[in-house]
């Protein structure tokens, strides 16, 4: 403006170097490639520079890009989008990160333990995921990987275009199959092939995993097809992958792996074996259970005896059962529990004279050997999902010995419970809290469905409630209170009002801890409030989807 | 007039919230839980007792239509603004009807507002009064005036002869100066009354650590600072607009006398930069009307946000009145309806037509970092490290800048967009594009990327 003009010679950029040289060395050292009359050498090198960056500033004109390095357009998301009420909530649940809230969270809800299940809500309803909120999301998934499978599902394809793009959500390529180096189709014969043949070892885990999901016979086929050049780990960690869809077309190949190499790989296949109660394995482990058990009717009352193995021979360790025995343990207890867990349940009523499970459990045993029976009954019921024998091992849950550790385990009476029904499993849980209140119950309540069944809902808040009563502070329950604001029928809110109020402290009671009570409460009403919210908002139409869908076939509605 | 008591959203709510932890508090005291008594009235007053640690609950009271921005009034101890309370109860507004009902405000509600109004009146009246008292004596103005300008001239003559020094001895040797040599020369700015020279020569010290080019950096910042020495020793020689740039960028204070001009105003961004003493907002407007795009700014001490708060989206009819100089700075005058959403959106430009409009810029105003500007069709597209915003129908393209690749609200653009084009305003500017705020295509509302 002010500075006198650059000879005009000179093409600019080079001007410009001269300019930053002579400026760097000083003018003492390095004479400017410009000068004025009246001027110091200093000041013409300032004038010229700055007319130099106003022109390189103004005269800045955008690149050209190569139209190859434009990201390819993320696919479509089909899905509907979220109605606007479901999209603001999950902004705000998904800003209340972890770590903010240090010390005790007061009545407020904690929200970042609801964003499992609103995922899982939106991921029912089939909704899209909003482009803007998928950062965030991808973040939340990345911090913890129990949110993982339901948030990629609900990031969708847009946020798998989007993870590639950023190494932090790498995790989202290799969670989603597909995502990374993809999977073949189903229909595509010569690409599998090509995987299994060629693929490293967790592509070969990957593809073996989600074949037998979708075919079990072709998966079992593309494994037997190498299966005797593969190492023995990784023998094991295949013959894992034929858990999922089970069935009995899966015996020859599991007999034949009964004489492999590996002592593990010979175990796995047994005990899968033994899962499928019509399998020969299961015939034989039968015959062997049942002639060491049988019923004794010398007292006056039936009894069972039991005359455990007394070796292990060739046939039964080719079967899967461990001849060695663990420290501490006797050898003939030993081999006898794993027969009786691997012999299918469906036998014993006809062995032991057309009793029911619950007859059969209810008989006294001789000689102590109840608590090494039952618990291998138990090991079975859970492997082969039987529900009758589960149930009558689980024995009534108000029975004294249930709120004791007696022969059943809490955590096997947990996976006890999982092999029945959802309405089956809360009636016992809401038995058994009943009888013996919440102190042993938080495991029982987490394999129980959510929400939670109105009698089991009301057997906890009724056992909290007798929990204050009792005068202990609110945090000695912070398990089943957290589990309760996350598990409860939002429809039983209205129920707890009355205990939201501060009650008279009794005399024997912690200070303060009728506060603390109620303050507990507040957040339990006020999280089931939020809850029925998400579940509504997630419900509401979105604007212009007003009229229920057309049927498949006809056009759309014009928008 | 516009619809009254349009509620916000969650967003919007949260993009006011002063700092991260108060926006975390503020989302867990957006449920039922803590609050009753809570209200919302027809003229945008929203209220409610929130349970705290204390004895009594907090009275909260929002006026989400006042006429100075934002204006939360809360019992509690807390000097943020807005609180936490207040945030956790626009929250629940925000949620509906259920959360917070219809209704005629509470006796305490309305001392609230009525307080804060006559605050408001008294304020505009000692204001009026104080340059009413300005212009009583406006022989002893002007010679405060001289005094300063003085100052300001001594201050600049003395800081050309630094530079020259500078200069002379070389850049090279100032790298190890270091920071001390540019704090005392501030200093001295500070004493002579001249703090838009203080800010930059602050600047400079920072520039030598700033990374691989600061040679050439440092020498475009000293000749520019050098620039506006001259332009201030000069400045009865300038056109009239360009001295009062000049006037503004040395740090004299104007006053926003620019006839006012009333629109429906866009929020388009709001976005806070601090340093140690100072934070500093920055709100957008974008008038639907003029298709002006002007500059709100507002203070808060350290640690405090400034009061001045708006939510990116809406719209509010009201008046601006511009402040001298070239770089779009308003001031807020009346607000004739809280504000709402407004369904329009600003009118975008080409990656080449932005670019050159930084450069006419410069033209009225050297010193200008950046211009506000819409780009219409984008795509994000990376560019090794960084990202570049490529024209969707053309094959060029703005790279971000610097402070743009690190933010978060980067991959919020990259998710909006999909590798298709959107809208996005932002600054445009010689170090590159800023993007501040971004549209999906077809419907959707502003999401901001601060």
């Amino acid at each position: 403006m002010n500075g006198t003009p650059a000879p005009p010679a000179r093409p600019a950029p080079d001007l410009w170097e001269e300019l930053v040289t002579a400026a760097l060395l000083g003018t003492e050292r390095r004479t400017p490639p410009v000068s004025a009359p009246g001027r110091e050498a200093p000041v013409a090198l300032l004038d010229a520079a700055a007319e130099a960056t106003v022109r390189r500033r103004a005269g800045l004109r955008p690149a050209s890009v190569p139209a190859a390095r434009r990201p390819e357009p993320a696919p479509d998301d089909p899905r509907p989008a979220l109605p606007a009420a479901a999209a603001r909530r999950l902004a705000t649940l998904l800003a209340d990160r972890p770590g903010a809230g240090v010390g005790r969270r007061g009545t407020a809800p904690d929200l970042m333990e609801l964003l499992p299940q609103w995922l899982a809500t939106a991921n029912a309803h089939g909704y899209a995921a909003p482009a803007h909120l998928l950062p965030a999301l991808l973040d939340a998934a990345r911090g913890r990987t129990d949110l993982r499978p339901a948030a990629l599902r609900f990031a969708g394809t847009r946020g798998l275009w989007l993870a590639r793009l950023n190494p932090d959500w790498r995790f989202a390529l290799r969670a989603t199959p597909g995502g990374g180096s993809a999977l073949p189709d189903s229909g595509d014969t010569e690409g599998t092939g090509r995987l299994w043949q060629e693929g490293l070892f967790a592509e070969r885990v990957a593809l073996l995993s989600a074949l037998r999901a979708r075919d079990p016979r072709t998966a079992r086929e593309l494994l037997a097809s190498t299966w005797a050049t593969e190492r023995a780990e990784d023998r094991l960690m295949f013959l894992d992958s034929l858990r999922t869809g089970l069935g009995p077309d899966d015996e020859p190949f599991l007999e034949q792996a009964l004489g492999d190499r590996s002592r593990n790989v010979r175990a796995t296949a047994a005990e899968l074996l033994s899962a499928l109660p019509g399998s020969a394995l299961a015939a034989r482990m039968a015959v062997r259970a049942g002639s060491c058990v049988a019923v004794d009717h010398t007292f006056g009352t039936p009894t069972l005896v039991v005359e455990a193995p007394h070796e292990c021979d060739a046939g039964m360790e080719r079967d899967g059962v461990v001849a060695k025995a663990p420290a501490g343990r006797g050898e003939r207890s030993w081999w006898l529990g794993q027969l009786v867990e691997a012999a299918p349940l469906g036998a014993w009523p006809a062995r032991l004279g057309g009793r029911t499970p619950e007859q059969i459990v209810a008989l006294p045993v001789a000689d102590d050997w109840q608590g090494e029976l039952h618990a291998a009954w138990c090991r079975a019921a859970v492997r082969q999902r039987d529900a009758a024998w589960a149930r009558a091992l689980l024995g009534s849950p108000s029975a004294p010995e249930a709120g004791g550790p007696g022969a059943v385990s809490l955590a096997e009476r947990a996976k006890l419970l999982a092999t029945l029904g959802a309405g089956d499993r809360a009636e016992w849980v809401a038995g058994f809290i009943a009888v013996h209140g919440l102190s042993e119950a938080f495991q029982l309540l987490g394999v129980c469905a959510v929400p939670w069944a109105p009698p089991l809902g009301r057997a906890v808040v009724d056992a909290l409630n007798i929990a204050r009563d009792a005068g202990s502070y609110p945090w000695s329950f912070s398990g089943v209170m957290g589990l309760a604001e996350r598990c409860l029928d939002p429809a039983e809110a209205g129920r707890l009002d009355a205990l939201l109020a501060v009650p008279d402290e009794p005399e024997d009671a912690s200070p303060g801890a009728g506060g603390y009570w109620a303050e507990a409460f507040q957040r339990l009403v006020t999280t089931l409030r939020l809850r029925a919210a998400m579940t509504e908002e997630l419900a509401a139409r979105p604007p212009g989807e007003a009229t229920p869908a057309p049927p498949c076939g006809s056009p759309p509605a014009q928008a | 007039m516009t619809e009254h008591g349009v509620r916000w959203s969650a967003e919007q709510v949260l993009a006011l919230a002063p700092d991260a932890a108060s926006r975390e508090a503020g989302s867990r005291l957006g449920a039922a839980g803590p609050w009753s008594e809570t209200g919302s009235s027809a003229d945008g007053t929203v209220w409610g007792l929130c349970k705290g640690g204390g004895s009594g609950p907090y009275r909260t009271v929002v006026d989400t239509a006042d006429a100075s921005g934002l204006a939360c009034a809360c019992t509690c101890p807390s000097r943020k603004v807005p609180c936490k309370h207040a945030l956790g109860l626009l929250l629940l507004w925000a949620e509906g009807d259920g959360a917070v009902p219809r209704g005629e405000p509470p006796a305490w509600a309305v001392q609230g507002r009525k307080g804060r109004e006559e605050r408001a009146a008294e304020r505009r009246t000692t204001g009026a009064e104080g340059s009413s008292s300005g212009t009583a004596d406006p022989e002893a103005a002007r010679r405060r005036a001289e005094r300063r300008a003085e100052r300001i001239t001594a201050g600049a003559t003395e800081l050309e002869q630094r530079l020259a020094d500078l200069l002379r001895g070389g850049l090279a040797a100032a790298e190890q100066a270091g920071y001390e040599l540019w704090e005392e020369t501030a200093a001295r700015m500070v004493d002579a009354q001249a703090p838009g020279l203080a800010a930059r020569v602050r600047e400079l010290g920072a520039i030598p650590g700033s990374g691989p080019g600061w040679q050439v950096r440092l020498l475009e910042e000293c000749a520019l600072l050098h620039l506006l020495d001259q332009g201030w020793l000069g400045r009865e020689r300038l056109p009239q607009e360009l001295a009062a740039t000049v006037r503004s960028r040395v740090g004299l204070p104007g006053a926003a006398q620019g006839p006012p001009v009333r629109d429906r105003w866009l929020v388009l961004a709001q976005y806070d930069t601090a340093d140690a003493k100072l934070t500093t907002r920055r709100i957008w407007l974008y008038g639907t009307a003029s298709r002006r795009t002007a500059l709100l700014l507002s203070y808060g001490a350290a640690g405090r946000a400034p009061e001045l708060a708006l939510p990116v989206g809406l719209a509010l009819d009201a008046e601006v009145s511009a402040y001298p100089g070239a770089a779009g700075r308003v001031a807020l005058g009346e607000r004739f309806a809280p504000p709402a959403p407004a369904g329009t959106r600003p009118e975008g430009v080409t990656t080449a037509e932005a670019a050159a409009r930084y450069g006419e810029a410069l033209r009225a105003d050297p010193w200008l970092e950046s211009v506000p500007v819409t780009l219409e069709r984008v795509v994000p597209v990376p560019d090794g490290d960084s990202w570049q915003l490529a024209d969707a129908d053309e094959d060029t393209a703005l790279p971000l800048t610097p402070v743009a690749r690190s933010r978060p609200g980067l991959w919020r653009l990259v998710a909006l967009s999909g590798g298709a084009p959107v809208k996005v305003f932002g600054e445009c500017g010689h170090r590159g594009f800023t993007p501040l705020t971004a549209w999906p295509r077809g419907e959707g509302e502003a999401v901001p990327l601060y």
